[in-house]
């Protein structure tokens, strides 16, 4: 086969002795089977990676005008959106970009827990996917505080105090990650730093990673069902399409769609009542005024109110790093003998609705000062969300799942 | 069915797939070149640059006959230079040792593609940086000797770097290592102020 | 089936974004005329008998396109504001530009002898004296309407009280509901020479009803639309490219619906393969 391409005359002929593009695009396209039953919940992933441009993008060219450093960082926002041609464009495309990234995986990820994507042979995938998601978390984390406004400097202020939580070496921790007695130039140059280089360089390696995995042991579906299980004479799945030219065209429409969205709200809405662009971060960084309610982005929030449930910061800290980390033993706690929620009985539906209920909830109740009935209701909220992880171990095994079939649903649209 | 590729149902199927992925590819291409005109402008000199780029002005009541100032415009050095009445007269004399005395290969606005290279006699401004690499040609305005001249000099510049001469209207002397004459920036006057980077009012520009 | 869901999805989303706007800080798209005229639920006259004066429902409800409302906003703003407060990230001349102000009307009318078109808009009071009379430096106003909202400014601008036989305090009635403590206002009441001086009425419950005021050098509806006008300008400083924005994006908008729309037919026809 290689040296099929390889010996094609001219140009692509020469590319392909040296470089394997033609073998890459066949055995990547056209040749990878996907199901063909993939409905809404599968197009987050192409969404995510063209996010993920987006942002490359646009910070990039962000770099280009940004001075960073306390008496600068704030002015040169400003001088983006006022005085470079177009800049207020490419910082409005990276600060809805932003929270763009986490709307498309948050849905992404959930589609993994509606279908079981998790499940063997697909551990990995969904570990590496994890790695993205905290990644990611510390890559916006570090964005924020990089405009200097009030809430970068005392959302910085609040997260990083967390860390003083550490048993023994908290103090000295925090000193460490700040570089300075308070939040100050060392730490945002440091935020800068990594936000700039080190985050997106581990975030496209781990992506890279994250592809290969699934190309590995190729996408799971709706239904659950291993395509590779029935397949043709021809050795291909009967339930699978090549994904060029099916799924090329489709994920295009899925772009199309997402860009009218995202473009409605950059141009039209880019603050979003402050859901995107805080008030408080118009004002300067003031060590000595702090806003009337510090939260952190919306994306944070449902992490930030089960810290929040707990009166004691030490161990409200420590729930809360277990609610990020209980993500990663999904595969491992999940004993359904069935992937898909399609399948699965009143058990896990029943457990897969309050997870979500309490997500949107701890989420809504982040954005909200802490106070009645805010914290009683995130409390509870709190208490849904690990059980749907904490007692998984058992209901997925009470469950009783109905029978799965061997091919896939598809209906012709 | 395995095969999900169907075989050709007919010639308008196919000519429809064709039509509509040549539609998506074009439109798809239009819209790329019109995501990239934003990053493209936004490396166009800034609103500030534009304003710290704005006309250096220059009081040319204060520059007495023989003097010379020198300015920044547009991060570059400018000379403006009080000419002699005399001085100006001789500067045909010397036509014949001059590499362009028609300044035809210079840049130079043209208000200034003149003998004296100005719009009057007695002002030259010009961009004090020497068209062979770069130095800042230095002041010799006296005709006559000195050390490194020879003792028919008319005045003018004497670049140090490489040896480079100019006359009293930036115009390159033969032997020179430079070979375009210095360059005229736009200006204008208005009373007794020097506007430079300001066309002149008459030739239309702002 | 989904698919369709989708696309009504966005349309709804396109028709709810004007929504959100709405009660955003953000300028709203409102009716304007020539300037801006005061409207309902905005009243600038103090209520007849023990009617509640509803001061917290008032909206700015400017519209940053007027540009009419624009320049004058910008003239009160240089006649009145920047005594005290700069506007440090705008300049004269792109304010002259984005405004369709003259040269010769700028340098005449908004700038101080000394300054060129190109420099930013700085105050000439400076930062001691400031603290040292009225106990805290004013503060630059080029993005308070995106920090504070502009319905907060056009309340700020619009409460401002002393009590009775106090005439020195200065007191602001938005001010101190969003500081959530009765205290005075280190800005002192400018305007009062043309809006009047007002005098807080309560009731039996210590609450408040409604302002008296004495008469002001303009009439009622004309401070209102003093107010109106510079609130507008905050809101244009505070984002000189809103307006460049909204048209780039109706574009923008059409072209990806149709871009969409070719693709969706280009998906139809490839999948009538796929069984």
């Amino acid at each position: 086969m290689a040296n099929a391409s390889a010996a094609k005359p001219g140009f692509w002929g020469w590319i392909n002795k040296r470089l394997p593009v033609e073998n890459f695009v066949r055995e990547q396209l056209l040749e990878y089977y996907a199901p063909k039953n993939f409905n809404i919940w599968y197009f987050f992933g192409s969404l995510a990676l063209l996010v993920l441009v987006i942002q490359l993008l646009s910070g990039i060219y962000l770099t280009m005008f940004y001075k960073v450093g306390e008496a600068t960082s704030f002015d040169s926002v400003e001088y983006i959106m006022r005085e470079v041609d177009y800049g207020w464009l490419i910082r409005y495309l990276h600060s809805t970009g932003a929270s763009a990234f986490f709307v498309v995986v948050y849905l992404h990820m959930y589609r993994g827990l509606m279908y079981g994507s998790y499940k063997a042979p697909r551990e990995l995938l969904w570990l590496f996917g994890m790695f993205i998601y905290v990644a990611l978390m510390a890559e916006a984390f570090m964005g924020y505080v990089l405009p200097w406004g009030n809430m970068s400097y005392w959302g910085a202020q609040v997260i990083i105090n967390l860390f003083g939580t550490v048993p023994v070496v908290g103090g000295g921790l925090v000193e460490w990650i700040r570089g300075d007695y308070a939040i100050a130039d060392a730490t945002l140059n440091r935020f800068f730093s990594l936000h700039v280089a080190a985050l997106p360089l581990a975030i496209i390696l781990l992506v890279a990673l994250h592809l290969v995995a699934l190309r590995q042991v190729g996408s799971n579906n709706p239904d659950g069902v291993e395509i590779k299980d029935s397949k043709g004479p021809d050795g291909k799945p009967l339930d699978g399409i090549p994904f060029h030219p099916y799924y090329t065209v489709k994920d295009v429409v899925g772009v199309g769609v997402f860009l009218i969205v995202f473009c409605i709200v950059v141009f039209f809405v880019p603050t979003l009542n402050g859901l995107f662009l805080e008030h408080a971060n118009f004002e300067p960084a003031n060590p000595i005024s702090t806003p009337a309610d510090i939260a952190p982005s919306w994306y944070f929030t449902p992490y930030y109110a089960i810290l929040r449930s707990v009166p004691d910061q030490k161990y409200g800290a420590l729930l809360m790093l277990l609610s990020i980390v209980a993500w990663f033993f999904v595969p491992w706690l999940d004993r359904s003998p069935v992937r898909s929620i399609r399948y699965r009985g009143w058990i896990c539906r029943l457990a897969l609705a309050v997870f979500t209920v309490s997500f949107l909830v701890l989420m809504y109740c982040g954005l909200k000062p802490a106070q009645e009935p805010f914290v009683t209701i995130a409390r509870i909220a709190t208490v849904g969300y690990f059980a749907f992880f904490v007692l998984m171990y058992w209901y997925t095994k009470w469950d009783r799942p109905r029978p799965v079939p061997a091919r896939v649903s598809y209906h012709h649209d | 069915m395995s095969d999900a590729g169907v075989a050709d149902e007919g010639g308008l199927d196919n000519s429809r797939r064709k039509f509509l992925t040549i539609a998506a590819s074009a439109t798809a291409g239009v819209g790329v070149v019109l995501t990239a005109v934003p990053f493209v402008a936004s490396w166009a000199p800034s609103e500030r640059t534009r304003a710290a780029g704005a006309p250096t002005e220059v009081d040319l009541s204060k520059l007495a006959p023989g003097q010379m100032v020198t300015v920044i415009w547009r991060k570059q050095p400018v000379y403006v230079v009080h000419r002699p009445q005399e001085a100006v007269a001789k500067l045909a004399a010397h036509d014949g040792s001059l590499k362009d005395p028609q300044s035809e290969s210079s840049d130079q606005p043209a208000y200034a593609k003149n003998e004296m290279r100005s719009v009057r006699p007695e002002l030259l401004v010009l961009i004090g940086t020497c068209t062979h690499l770069g130095c800042l040609p230095k002041q010799r305005f006296e005709p006559g000797g000195y050390a490194d001249l020879s003792p028919d000099w008319p005045g003018g510049f004497y670049c140090p770097c490489h040896g480079s001469r100019f006359d009293l209207a930036g115009r390159v002397f033969a032997g020179s290592p430079a070979s375009v004459n210095l360059r005229v920036p736009p200006y204008s006057v208005e009373g007794s102020t020097l506007y430079i980077g300001k066309e002149p009012a008459s030739t239309g520009a702002a | 089936m989904t698919k369709r869901c989708v696309f009504v999805l966005g349309l709804v989303l396109a028709g709810a974004a004007p929504a959100a706007e709405q009660t955003a800080p953000a300028a709203a798209a409102a009716p304007a005329a020539a300037a801006a005229t005061p409207v309902a639920g905005g009243k600038a006259e103090a209520n007849a008998g023990g009617e509640r004066l509803e001061w917290e429902a008032w909206r700015a409800q400017n519209d940053t396109s007027n540009v009419a409302s624009l320049q004058q906003g910008a003239r009160n703003f240089m006649n009145y504001c920047v005594t005290c407060h700069s506007l440090k990230y705008m300049r004269y001349s792109r304010m002259a530009s984005d405004l369709h102000i003259s040269t010769e009307q700028l340098q005449q009318n908004l700038m101080p002898i000394e300054a060129r078109p190109s420099d930013y808009i700085t105050t000439s009071l400076n930062a001691k004296d400031a603290v040292a009379w009225f106990g805290k430096e004013p503060p630059d106003l080029s993005l308070m309407a995106r920090a504070r909202g502009v319905d907060y400014l056009y309340r700020f601008l619009k409460t401002f009280y002393t009590e009775p036989g106090n005439a020195a305090a200065s007191y602001n009635l938005a001010f101190e509901t969003e500081a959530k403590v009765h205290a005075t206002v280190a800005m002192p009441a400018v305007l009062s020479d043309l809006s009047g001086v007002q005098t807080p009425v309560y009731d039996d419950k210590h609450e408040f009803v409604r302002f008296e005021s004495t008469p002001g050098r303009m009439k009622p509806a004309e401070y209102d639309a003093f107010v109106r006008d510079t609130v507008n300008f905050l809101d244009y400083v505070s984002e000189p490219a809103q307006v460049d924005r909204r048209s780039i994006g109706i574009w923008t908008v059409l072209f990806l619906l149709v871009f969409t729309w070719i693709a969706y037919l280009l998906k139809q026809e490839y999948w009538k393969d796929v069984h």
